[in-house]
């Protein structure tokens, strides 16, 4: 899941898909902060909060990423990440 | 006498007030500000001499240096600093009184003489700064300082001589002035750093103290080039000197220094700075007598000789200030001879005496001619013989201490220059004949030069050409169109220009009766001279026959100098042309330093630093151009390689 994330990250053009790339990176590191807690150390809980903190960051990070994502497709007409090379029109 | 720090700190006072607020005052009022600023130095210069010569100097029966002042500039080890302080004794005390004295002179005669210049201001704060030079020059406790106001020296008569600066021939005589003394003091320089190296100190009293012990201790046994290294040490601090005392052959700037306004050239090029080379031998006269003899005779030949060569040229020359020029240089290398013939005490050091002597009288007589021939610039407006004659009816003043001046300098009784030079060829007299009889035909010479001068200016007959044509107004002194347009007869100077030629002239007459043995002599011990009467009667015999030959031939207008020059050809033209030594330099600067040294230089410049330095830049440049494409902005590209690379490390941590 997480090579899978990778090659969407970079292959990709369309910028939704890259952010979905990049959730799945994401998601798949916290499965293994909770999949290996849950193995390794069954008497404590860090990996689950660190886990739950990623999912807070996500959600966040995925927030702002669309608030770009709309700004940009305003601006430049799509939302293809070759044509995002200016820094300000 | 903690006061005598003022008579530094005044004119330097002076040059800051001047030079800084002088625009916005009237050009009358920096005048006579400047005036006065140096009038109370020379009245506190003249309280120091007295109260040194006749109340605290006098330790026994020996001069003491007295050292009101002192203090520690720069440490740079142990034993050697530099300091800043005062040092009075006889010599010191004398340039005092010599430098303040002439330079007032030179203050109120300028107040007439620079009338309506432009730059009067700046004029007046440049002589403020060269008398602070000259002052710091003569009371330096130690080497270091000297050094520094030595240079400032330098640079102040570098701003007076190019002081017409709108004028080419100014601008490049100031330049030659600072770049020939300039290149001398590279020698002074490493000479003191190489004394100053072995002996571990600056300081004149150690250096100086118990026959220059330390000197010739410290340097014992070391030679280079067959030389001992003292010499050699004394030997480039005597380049020092010759450069700015202009000796032969770095003498070719003081004749083109007459580009200065006249007065500069009388208070700069006669009477103070010139004579900063013969002061710098004086003062360090037993190091060099008992370190290295062998620089003092060389110093005593160049002397000679550049007072032989110097009076041969002054002889054709027809511009009245070079003729001055280069009788300055003549008679200040006699002082140079003085010092070399000279012994150490008692009456075997009669020579060092006579140098201070005839530096004394010189000072005085030589402002003099220079302020008298100012006078006359001033009336005719032009610097030409030719353009002179018969002015003794117009300008009486003048004439008459111009005379003075011109019987002082050929060195008839009893006006001064008799005393010194008398004592200068008694003290050659015993050293060495063929100095001797040089310095004879030079005084015959000087004799001669100075009364052609004299009776192609005042006697003679007037030119026949009006005043102020095309030919005339060329050839002036650059003076501003206020007065050099005008055309009038000659007249007498106003008062504050006569008033210094006559001061100046009692100076002449009286200041040889002054029994300067009693004051001044190389161990600080006085001694008695007495009137050699075969020397004086040899010298007095030979001035009387220059004058008498100088009569015959200038008294009257007539074709004798001109059918002479053409019996004498080729050496008249030779000397006329300063014997080529000009183009000798220039041909030595132009072929030998440019070809062969610049070139070269300029070449390993351009293609060996200049081309690494630019390898550089094209070797950055080339590998900047070939990997800028990888800076895309592809984010998703440096992902791939961030992923790639990081594979890459893991896989070489895992399996190596």
């Amino acid at each position: 899941m997480f090579f899978i994330g990778i090659f969407g990250f970079i292959v990709r053009k369309n910028m939704i898909a890259i952010l979905i790339s990049l959730e799945l990176i994401l998601n798949a590191v916290e499965i293994n902060f909770a999949v290996f807690n849950r193995y390794l150390y069954p008497e404590h809980m860090d990996g689950m909060f660190f886990t739950l903190f990623g999912i807070a960051i996500t959600a966040a990070e995925t927030a702002v990423a669309l608030a770009i994502i709309i700004n940009a497709y305003r601006s430049i007409g799509n939302i293809d990440v070759n044509n995002m090379n200016k820094m300000k029109l | 006498m903690e006061y005598s720090l003022l008579i530094i700190v005044a004119p330097f006072v002076l040059f800051l007030v001047l030079g800084l607020l002088g625009m916005k005052m009237k050009p009358s009022v920096a005048g006579i500000i400047g005036t006065l600023g140096m009038a109370l130095c020379a009245v506190l210069a003249y309280t120091v001499a007295f109260q040194y010569f006749f109340q605290t100097g006098r330790v026994g029966e020996t001069w003491a240096a007295v050292v009101p002042f002192n203090f520690e500039w720069l440490r740079f080890t142990d034993n050697l600093h530099i300091d800043l302080g005062i040092l009075l004794d006889p010599i010191s005390v004398m340039m005092l009184v010599v430098i303040t004295t002439v330079s007032l002179m030179v203050h109120i005669y300028s107040l007439s003489y620079m009338k309506g210049e432009t730059g009067f201001q700046r004029y007046y704060a440049l002589l403020s700064l060269f008398s602070f030079s000259m002052l710091g020059l003569v009371i330096a406790t130690n080497i270091f300082q000297m050094y520094i106001f030595w240079e400032l020296v330098g640079v102040s008569s570098y701003s007076l001589i190019g002081f017409y600066y709108t004028k080419p021939s100014a601008v490049s005589a100031s330049k030659k002035a600072f770049i020939v003394t300039r290149f001398a003091d590279l020698g002074f320089l490493v000479g003191i750093l190489i004394l100053s190296y072995y002996t571990k100190t600056f300081d004149f009293g150690l250096l100086t103290a118990d026959h220059a012990q330390l000197v010739t201790t410290s340097f014992a046994g070391g030679t280079f080039l067959g030389l001992s290294i003292a010499t050699w040490a004394l030997a480039l601090i005597f380049m020092g000197g010759a450069g700015k005392s202009a000796m032969f052959p770095l003498h070719i700037w003081l004749p083109d220094a007459m580009e200065g306004p006249t007065p500069v050239s009388a208070l700069i090029h006669a009477a103070t700075m010139v004579v900063a080379g013969v002061f710098l031998v004086a003062r360090l006269f037993p190091v060099y007598f008992f370190a290295a003899p062998e620089v003092l005779e060389m110093i005593a030949y160049i002397g000679a000789f550049t007072a032989l060569f110097a009076a041969l040229i002054a002889i054709t020359q027809t511009d009245i200030k070079r003729v001055l020029a280069f009788s300055t240089i003549s008679q200040i290398a006699y002082m140079m001879v003085a010092l070399g013939v000279s012994e150490y005490g008692g009456h075997d050091g009669l020579g060092y005496m006579a140098s201070m002597f005839h530096l004394f009288t010189h000072a005085f007589f030589k402002a003099l001619l220079f302020l008298g021939a100012g006078s006359v610039i001033h009336a005719v407006h032009s610097n030409e013989m030719d353009q002179m004659g018969n002015l003794r009816k117009y300008m009486p003043i003048t004439h008459i201490t111009f005379a003075i001046a011109c019987l002082a300098i050929a060195g008839i009784p009893p006006f001064s220059g008799f005393f010194s030079k008398d004592e200068i060829l008694a003290a050659a007299f015993h050293h060495h004949p063929v100095i001797f009889w040089t310095l004879w035909i030079v005084a015959g010479l000087t004799a001669f030069y100075m009364f052609r001068l004299f009776y192609r200016i005042f006697w003679n007959t007037a030119p026949k050409s009006p005043k102020g044509d095309l030919a005339t107004a060329q050839s002036a002194d650059f003076k501003s169109p206020l007065h050099g347009a005008e055309h009038h007869t000659p007249h007498e100077s106003p008062l504050a220009m006569t008033l210094p030629l006559i001061v100046l002239a009692i100076f002449s007459v009286f200041s040889g009766l002054i029994p300067f043995a009693d004051f001044i002599s190389s161990d600080f011990a006085p001694f008695h001279t007495h009137i050699d009467w075969l020397v004086a009667g040899l010298s007095i015999g030979v001035a009387l026959v220059g004058i008498g030959i100088a009569t015959v031939l200038y008294a009257k207008s007539s074709d004798k100098p001109a059918e002479l020059a053409r019996q004498m050809g080729g050496l008249y033209k030779a000397a006329l042309h300063k014997f080529y030594l000009d183009e000798v330099w220039m041909w030595f600067t132009q072929t030998v330093i440019f070809r062969y040294i610049c070139e070269p230089i300029k070449w390993f410049d351009r293609h060996i630093i200049d081309g690494s330095m630019n390898g550089l830049a094209w070797i950055t440049q080339k590998t900047s151009s070939s990997i800028k494409g990888l800076q895309s902005g592809q984010v998703q590209f440096y992902a791939w390689v961030f992923i790639f690379g990081s594979l890459l490390i893991a896989a070489l941590v895992l399996f190596l």
